[in-house]
This record gives C-alpha cells, structure tokens and sequence, in this order.
C-alpha cells in the first residue's frame, strides 16, 4: 500500500488521482482491491471494463457458459472470434489488453455452495450480474456470512434494480425478497427480453458502486436500493434497513449454512 | 383519496401497458382492492392465496417499505406514491409468461 505509483500508473490514472476524492491513496486502495464479479454477460461486462480501466488489482471473473452469437446485443466483452469461447477466457482478454497492470482471475464455473466460501473469501467485493435468483441469494448468503459487501443488480426489459449489501448494515438481497419466486410463478428460463444499454447502464452502477465501497466515498452504501425504468427515463434509490425477521441476518437467523436455491426452470 | 401506483414491467401487460396508474384506498389493502377492480388479475400478481404480499414482491410506500411501516394495514393519502416491486433476475422473473406458467403451478411454498 506504501508503494508510490509509477511514473505509468500517474499518467494512467491521472483522471482519477486529479480527483481530491481519490487521489495517489485512493488509486493505491484500488490497486490493492480485490472484486470478484460473478457472471460474464450483460451486466458482468460493463462492470468488468470498468473495473479493470480503474485498475482493481484482482479481478475475479466467474460463469460457466460459452460465448453465442445472441450475447453480442448487450455482452460488450466479447466477440465475433469468441464465439463458443468460454467467456471467461474471452473476458479475460479483454480486461488485460485494456489494463494489463491488472491481474484477472478466471473462473469457468457456476458459482455453488461447495465453492462459494473458498473464492469469496479471496475478494473485498463481490459484484453479481448473474442471469438466475438461485445464484443471486447464493452470491447474498455468502457475502452476508463471510462478512464481504455485495452489489447485487437485475435486468428485464427496460427495468433495471440495483441492491448493495453491506452485511448486517443493511437490508440484505432476503430481508428484501425472502425467497425466489416460486416454480410456476415465473416464466420458463427463455429471454424475456432486455435492451443492451439498459444492461449497460445498470452495470456500470455495479462498477461505480463497488469502486465507491472500496474507496469508502460518498453516500453510506448500507441497505441503497436503485431502480431504474428505462421508458420514462427515471432513477429512484432508496434506502432498506435490515430486517430483524430476516431469515439470514435478523436477529434470529434459521439460515445457517448456504442452500442451494431450487432452480426454477420450467423449460 | 387517489394514490399513484408505479407498475413494474412485468405486470404492466394488465395494466395495459400503463407504468402509472392511479388508485384509491385508506390502506395498502383497499388499494390493491381498488387496483383489482380497475385491471381484473392484478391481485394474484401482488398477494398470495392468503392474501399476503408475495414473498418475492417488496411494495414501497412514498420510499418506504410497507412491511416496516404497517404492512397491508399501512395507511394512505392523497398524493402518496406507491411502488410495487417484483424482484428480477436478467430473463427470469415475475412476468408475462407467468399466467402460463400457472397452469403448471406447483404448490407454492410458504
């Protein structure tokens, strides 16, 4: 942390070292950090280019699935040559040929209960841009019991949500919607729909929101819930406290070791 | 007493396509009574069977959450704002496709 910044990193971030809310401290903070964002698609890639020009030090990069050509509408990360690629790797690439100062760790899996403890641990802040509930109350258990910030964000159409965690600080991922959906209370697994830069929007959120925990600036994240409807154009955020009744962070909690979610596809 | 209700994308398909409509009602209960009358089918999406809210919809009240105020017992006023919010995940949420989805509704949990 001591280390001064090179003579490269100075003209590197010099548009953020000029801020007095950052700084030559601030930018060494982030070099230092560590975010893991789970899910390379619509939200994770805005989020992932982001990350990486601001120079987080670590970048985790976790999702099972392979590049196709139906991404491409919204998932900036990748292209044409990816295709099939398994888009970490493609992922990869393209965060170090932005910024190869940053050092990115790929994970090509689905994030589960057998390996969420181990790699979350390794991150200051976890950023989720995943596609499914069960991988978001998962990525909100585990942050929640080990004690790591979250940003949790979801799209569909022209809505996006953003949610930052901040255990027992706030309202948690459950204290605000205590279980997925039910199975035959929403649509079968196929796209409803989303307009690429409403994903782009609310990704770049997740970036902004986690370089703002990381450098301990602005507002205090704890319990902030975003809404964004893209139509008419409006931004509404909120705050959530913790609700004491809350199954994972109450003041009783009955949840105590991570589940697995049921998936609730009806395909 | 009208009260505005911001609609969700995913339910504004009965609300025909409004993502504003207005509603009335001394509590968050007559309201959803009121919104029911107007676009028949819009209470299924918001309460249970038991008639409570559904577990993966947070209802907001001028900015708050009802359930730390008095929940569905929450008193209303002119020119409040309601906000119905249905939790999404990208591709997979509360949505149009539900109503078909319902006809291979499993038990819901509770």
């Amino acid at each position: 942390m001591k280390l001064p910044l090179t003579e490269e990193a100075i003209r590197r971030y010099a548009r953020h070292i000029v801020l007095p809310e950052v700084g030559g401290v601030g930018q060494r903070k982030l070099l230092a950090a560590k975010a893991l964002i789970v899910g390379a698609g619509g939200l994770g890639s805005p989020a992932a280019l982001y990350l990486a020009a601001a120079g987080i030090g670590t970048i985790g990069m976790m999702d099972p699935d392979a590049v196709d050509l139906s991404n491409l509408q919204r998932q900036i990360l990748h292209s044409m040559k990816d295709l099939d690629r398994p888009k970490v790797f493609s992922a990869q690439e393209r965060m170090e040929a932005i910024n190869p100062g940053v050092k990115v760790v790929p994970y090509h899996a689905k994030l589960s209960t057998e390996n969420a403890p181990e790699i979350l641990r390794e991150y200051d802040v976890v950023l989720d841009g995943s596609d499914n509930f069960p991988t978001k109350f998962l990525v909100n258990d585990a942050c929640v019991m080990l004690g790591i910030p979250a940003v949790i964000a979801g799209i569909l159409r022209f809505d996006g949500q953003l949610y930052t965690i901040i255990p027992k600080k706030g309202a948690c991922y459950r204290c605000l919607f205590r279980q997925p959906p039910p199975p035959g209370l929403i649509p079968s697994c196929q796209e409803a729909g989303i307009l690429g830069a409403v994903a782009g929007v609310l990704g770049s959120l997740q970036a902004l929101q986690a370089i703002k925990i990381l450098l301990g600036i602005g507002e205090p994240p704890a319990g902030q819930v975003l809404f964004f409807d893209a139509l008419p154009g409006e931004f509404k955020t909120i705050r959530v406290g913790r609700d004491p009744a809350c199954a994972l962070c109450g003041d009783a909690p009955k949840i105590t070791e991570l589940r697995e979610e049921g998936e609730v596809c009806v395909l | 007493m009208p009260v505005r209700v911001r609609i969700p994308t995913p339910l504004r398909t009965i609300t025909k396509g409004a993502a504003e409509v207005s509603a009335k009602g001394t509590d968050v209960r007559e309201l959803i009574e009121d919104l029911e009358r107007q676009f028949p089918g819009l209470r299924e999406r918001i309460v249970d069977e038991g008639g409570e809210i559904r577990r993966f919809i947070n209802v907001f009240m001028n900015d708050e959450d009802i359930r730390f105020l008095k929940g569905k017992e929450t008193s209303l006023k002119d020119g409040d704002e309601i906000s119905i919010v249905p939790a999404i995940a990208a591709g997979a949420a509360p949505s149009d496709e539900h109503h078909e989805a319902r006809g291979r509704s499993q038990p819901e949990r509770t």
